[in-house]
């Protein structure tokens, strides 16, 4: 599975990318965001609140109870802000 | 067309080009956004965006634009990478047989592209830099197009 990571999720975490293979039992966003929670001090930070992150799976927006299948692309981002 | 580019963009060039091989097309309406010094104390933006969700973020949104008004052409470019205030970050163009279509969705185009189109912006003062929040008003902006 591969992650991204944007914007000051990006900093927190300290890495824009990463391949994982998350354990057995972590199948949607949720489950993934509590065991990225456990990975260290940046990682805990970077979800500690969870209205401020923004989750794609496969590049479309999706809900923090989406599935996840293995070979996913999941990216992690604040609200965005384009435009001017 | 969509294009998401680090190079600045001919305003002049690309409507001049923009629908040029139409006969059809009655009205242009065009929106170019800028980077704004805010409090007079922003030095710089960067834009990050996300490769590959962008471009197809984009798509939908024109998609959407398309079903919802007759459009004869659309243009839409936005820059990412570091600006300086009174740099072009985005440029919309519609093109219809009638103003209305053109002008309304023009409009629709870059509300929605404000709070769906995955760019971040990381603002630097004198301060130093600090990451923009997303505005409420622009989710509440684009609401109003909710069908």
């Amino acid at each position: 599975m591969k992650l991204l990571y944007f914007a000051w999720l990006r900093t927190k975490t300290g890495i824009g990318e990463e391949d994982i293979q998350p354990p057995e039992g972590v199948t949607s966003v949720n489950e993934l965001i509590a065991w990225l929670k456990t990975r260290g001090t940046g990682y805990a930070e970077a979800f500690a609140d969870l209205a401020l992150v923004r989750v794609a799976v496969n590049q479309e927006y999706v809900r923090s109870d989406a599935p996840l299948a293995p070979g996913d692309e999941v990216a992690f981002f604040p609200p965005v802000t384009g435009g001017l | 067309m969509i294009r998401v580019q680090r190079e600045d963009f001919d305003v002049g060039a690309e409507l001049a080009g923009f629908a040029a091989d139409r006969r059809d097309v009655g009205g242009i309406a065009s929106f170019i956004g800028l980077v704004r010094d805010d409090g007079g104390d922003i030095t710089a933006m960067t834009l990050e965006h996300y490769p590959g969700m962008t471009e197809r973020q984009l798509a939908s949104i024109e998609a959407e634009a398309r079903r919802r008004w007759p459009l004869l052409d659309c243009l839409l470019i936005h820059r990412f990478g570091r600006l300086v205030p009174g740099d072009r970050i985005v440029l919309v163009a519609t093109a219809a047989t009638h103003r209305a279509a053109a002008l309304e969705s023009c409009q629709f185009l870059i509300d929605w592209l404000k709070t769906r189109a995955p760019f971040w912006k990381l603002e630097e003062t004198s301060s130093g830099s600090t990451w923009v929040a997303a505005k409420d008003t622009d989710d509440a902006t684009a609401e109003r197009w909710r069908e």
